[in-house]
């Protein structure tokens, strides 16, 4: 029998529903793989017995010929999802052994549909971050190393265990969470394919909150064929999160090899940053190439708003954040360090469970909205968010079916080797993704090539608004151009 | 608008006018909470009505309860104010234990009800129009308990999340009087609604009073805002307590210091929570778990259609249809049940404009006054609506005197029954026959020569015969008839 753990989610299914392969079988060579990958720290949690359970439920049903979507199919789940009676965390120590007596919607969806849970994955806290350095659990190693090279790479971030561990094939899938670029960086960091789904397509109902208005789950999956699969279960309508949108979830994966002939790409000139490596322009107009063979019609456009993109992004996000992260308090649940009154058991409870970079956030977001600085900092950064969005509305409305961008500014780089004296070098990685979020449009970031030194590097899509169907059709042509990637394996 | 004048208060250096703006928290009426399936239910053990979303697990989200919307828009409709077809909830950020998310999911620029208007009565048959500022919808806090441990404080999150309507009146309250008379109408008008219980013992309804003082007609002086006050007349004494406190501190060369304060109804006085510096920065902003609130004109228009009759209509509807005094109409409305009441005896009554009058005399004098003699409510009285109009109509057709009624009433409300057949039972008719009524004239004038004398010199003396005729009749005859024969008699 072939490794089970290197086929796609696609054709794990092909072969469960032919018996060719039990899903306890798929799930045990899982399970054995996140064993001997520990290394890698892409696992908080493993949960082998559940995943057992599940995988022999789901034989049961694929038996009596009741097999849901995902029937028998081991995922993982990054930690900021809220699984019952299953620790979470969301890699902060704040949360301490918090075990939910819920599961998140999008979670719950994935299981309705048969699939298998083995474990919890790392994450920045509170998704916090780029590199998936700031988990409590300690960081996460990238499967992709550099050529000739001993050096442990970040993953990227905030789903940085999502990414290693799809890349790593410890999973046949992973959920994830997007805030600023969060899916689609690290999914470019690690040949995996990710995508945002708009703003609204997923429920947020059971997701530890960081910026809400911002946050949007989706899933990080080996081909893009595979993401499609995913996102049609993870997607959909919930009366629980009114934010949610309540439009029918089409049939994603039909829109794999779908045409592409005659839509219009856009490519923005704003994303041509000053300095920009050679490699990725490159990468930018390889795609541009195999979407204009595939019989794609190149434009360039404009997006003005782009420079004030990061800067607003870094006023909201925290200034949700600070909000959000309150109810973190000692009072309840998770962490508590007593004090001797209610004031030094929030101080003391709040300097020891957050780390660092939640403690700078959360700072930034009380400062911008404090009295005499909210409309100086909140107000315009929402006024910028609003050119933002419009800038992509009339590139939609000039007929641009899609846009085209590198997903990152480099390839993955080494653990500590960023953002130690200047946060912002670390911010700077979601400069091509945050104007997505802002906008709260679909984007994906699919495998396009290497760089010099041997490491993958993504492309992303970003669509109009719940047109995820056309970012699959042009993802399968640049996947199809570009080929797949797979790390060698060094753990 | 203005404010209508109120009772200036003396100072050593003269008159003092005292400047009154109210912001009441009314709890929506509702089966579950602002934005959780919760129950709202009182008095249940504690943290037995509770949701995940009430006590901010992780991941947790509100949704908007539709009934409290609809509640909302009732009592903005009610308050004669300005409907909002798009208002935002808003985050109110501060870390208390009783606030499980770290922030009060409020609304702060944009409210679902806008401006309005509540007239109020004051004594002597007046009446003051307050304005209302604003009406929005928030999120109760839970209850701190701390007297379960000497060492701990425990926390009940019933509470936590139930609607709060906050209503913000004006500036335009102008002594103690007015600031009960407009809580009065409030919960009147809230009760009729049926969107708030307004029980301020159990917390239902409570009052933040904000209180300046001012030399008539001169600038407004500085304010200080009196917390949580749970009682009509303790938001009178504490006006008066805090007026009071502030011309003396003026008065003896101080400044009144903005600050937040709490009443203590024991002394008397209220006592500094916590100065302008201390104040919180409440961080304000739009929700972004929750889109901006919109409806359409239809459904206010909906609302609107549905509304019972509130206490202004109804009491310009028994001014009109019964010819009630002002007051006497006012009293009756005050409270629904009351108004309730009345009309259930107006429905028994069989000529209505005849008797509709005398059935609101009948109501507030005896009915009203024997219950709050007994610490009654209307709810138990003894005296059903339909025996009260039958003595009514008994009153009104000639059947029995105003007198005989009172004692008819008294069996009524001791022994029950039914006030016609008591009547005829017990001989209570009132006499009508001339013919023994002028035997039991001249018998008392032939016996009381001096009086005759007196009263022919002195015509009011004539009462004098009326009261003997009455008691020798036992009360049955007929006043009238009694009258026009003493003064044919009389000569007078």
């Amino acid at each position: 029998m072939t490794d089970l753990t290197s086929l796609t989610l696609a054709e794990a299914r092909k072969g469960l529903a032919s018996k060719t392969f039990t899903s306890l079988e798929l799930t045990d060579a899982h399970l054995k793989a996140m064993e001997e990958a520990r290394a890698l720290n892409a696992f908080v949690m493993e949960t082998p017995d559940q995943a057992r359970a599940m995988a022999r439920e789901a034989d049961a049903r694929i038996g009596k010929g009741e097999a849901g979507p995902l029937a028998g199919i081991p995922l993982g789940i990054k930690d900021l999802f809220a699984t019952k009676d299953v620790r979470t965390t969301a890699c902060s120590k704040i949360l301490g052994n918090f075990v939910p007596t819920y599961e998140s919607t999008v979670t719950s969806q994935l299981w309705r549909d048969g699939a298998v849970m083995l474990g919890k994955l790392n994450n920045d806290e509170f998704a916090m971050g780029s590199s998936n350095e700031t988990s409590c659990f300690g960081p996460v190693g990238n499967p992709w190393r550099r050529e000739g090279s001993n050096t442990t790479l970040v993953p990227g971030g905030s789903s940085g265990g999502s990414a290693s561990a799809v890349a790593a094939l410890l999973c046949m899938g992973a959920t994830a969470t997007d805030t600023g670029g969060s899916i689609r960086q690290p999914a470019a960091f690690t040949a995996t394919v990710g995508i945002k789904p708009t703003y609204g397509r997923c429920s947020r109902w059971g997701i530890v909150a960081f910026a809400s208005s911002l946050d949007q789950a989706g899933p990080i999956a080996r081909s893009t064929r595979d993401a499609a699969i995913l996102l049609r279960s993870m997607a959909g309508h919930d009366p629980k999160d009114t934010t949610s949108v309540d439009i029918p979830v089409p049939d994603y994966e039909a829109a794999i090899g779908r045409s592409v002939k005659g839509m219009k790409i856009g490519i923005p000139r704003e994303y041509r940053l000053d300095g920009m490596p050679a490699e990725i322009e490159k990468l930018w107009s390889d795609g541009a190439d195999w979407l204009k063979a595939a019989g794609a019609e190149l434009v360039e456009v404009s997006l003005p708003h782009t420079k004030y993109a990061l800067p607003a992004y870094y006023i909201v996000a925290p200034a949700e954040a600070s909000s959000n992260l309150a109810r973190y308090d000692g009072v309840r649940y998770g962490l508590r360090v007593s004090g001797k009154s209610i004031g030094e058991l929030y101080e003391n409870t709040r300097a020891e469970g957050f780390g660092p970079e939640v403690r700078r956030r959360v700072m930034i977001g009380t400062y911008v909205l404090s009295a005499g600085y909210y409309d100086a900092y909140y107000i315009r950064a929402q006024k910028v968010r609003t050119l933002i969005k419009r800038d992509f509305e009339d590139c939609f409305a000039k007929g641009v079916n899609a846009i085209l961008t590198p997903a990152t500014p480099s390839a993955a780089f080494g653990i500590g080797e960023k953002g130690g004296a200047d946060p912002v070098e670390m911010y700077l990685n979601d400069i091509f993704t945050v104007t997505v979020n802002m906008a709260g449009l679909p984007g994906i970031a699919v495998p396009a090539g290497k760089d010099s030194q041997g490491l993958p590097l993504g492309l992303q899509l970003i669509g109009r608004p719940f047109d995820e169907e056309t970012l699959f059709s042009l993802g399968e042509v640049i996947e199809q151009a570009a080929g797949r990637f797979t790390p060698v394996r060094w753990w | 608008m203005t404010a209508t004048s109120g009772k200036l208060m003396k100072g050593a250096t003269g008159d003092w006018e005292v400047v009154i703006g109210m912001e009441i928290h009314a709890q929506v009426t509702s089966k579950s909470k602002l934005f959780s399936g919760a129950s709202t239910a009182f008095g249940g053990d504690p943290n037995s009505h509770v949701s995940l979303v009430d006590v901010a697990m992780p991941g947790m989200l509100p949704v908007i309860n539709e009934e409290c919307v609809r509640q909302a828009v009732r009592t903005g409709l009610g308050l004669n104010a300005k409907i909002n077809l798009r208002s935002v909830f808003d985050r109110k950020n501060y870390f208390y234990p009783d606030l499980p998310q770290g922030y009060q999911i409020s609304q702060y620029k944009d409210p679902i009800v806008g401006e309005g208007e509540v007239t109020v009565e004051l004594d002597g048959g007046k009446t003051a129009t307050i304005g209302i500022e604003r009406l929005h919808l928030e999120q109760d806090p839970g209850k701190m308990l701390h007297d379960q441990s000497p060492s701990l404080s425990y926390i009940d999150y019933n509470r936590c999340g139930v609607a709060l309507m906050e209503i913000v009146s004006k500036p335009d309250i102008r002594d103690a009087e007015q600031a009960k008379a407009y809580v009065t109408k409030l919960r009147s008008i809230l009760r009729y609604l049926g969107t708030c219980d307004g029980d301020m013992e159990k917390g239902s309804l409570r009052a933040d009073v904000n209180v300046s003082v001012r030399k008539p007609g001169g600038p407004l002086g500085t304010r200080c805002e009196i917390k949580n006050i749970n009682s009509i007349s303790f938001i009178g004494q504490a006006v008066e307590a805090e007026a009071r406190r502030q011309i003396e501190i003026i008065e003896d060369g101080g400044t009144i210091e903005q600050e937040t304060r709490r009443f203590d109804p024991d002394k008397g006085e209220t006592r500094s929570m916590r100065s302008k510096e201390e104040a919180h920065d409440y961080r304000y902003f739009p929700d972004p778990d929750l889109l901006p609130l919109e409806f359409d004109q239809a459904f206010v228009d909906a609302l609107k259609a549905a509304l019972p009759e509130l206490p202004d209509q109804k009491k310009a509807r028994f001014i009109a249809d019964f010819g009630l005094s002002p007051y006497d109409a006012s009293v009756l409305v005050a409270e629904r049940e009351s108004a309730a009441f009345y009309e259930s005896v107006l429905e028994a009554l069989s000529d209505r404009g005849r008797d509709g009058k005398l059935a609101a005399n009948w109501v507030i004098n005896e009915l009203f006054g024997r219950l709050n003699k007994e610490g009654r409510d209307i709810a138990s009285s003894p005296v059903s609506s339909a025996q009260l109009a039958a003595i009514v109509a008994l009153i009104g057709e000639g059947t029995i005197s105003g007198k005989i009624a009172k004692d008819l009433f008294e069996i009524v409300w001791s022994e029950g029954g039914d006030p016609r057949e008591l009547v005829e039972s017990r001989g209570m008719k009132q006499v009508t026959d001339l013919g023994a009524i002028e035997k039991v004239v001249d018998e008392i004038i032939a016996a009381n020569p001096d009086k005759v004398a007196q009263a022919k010199a002195k015509p009011q003396l004539a009462g004098w015969f009326v009261g003997q005729v009455m008691k020798s009749s036992g009360g049955k005859a007929n006043p009238q008839a009694v009258n026009d024969l003493l003064k044919s008699k009389l000569g007078i």
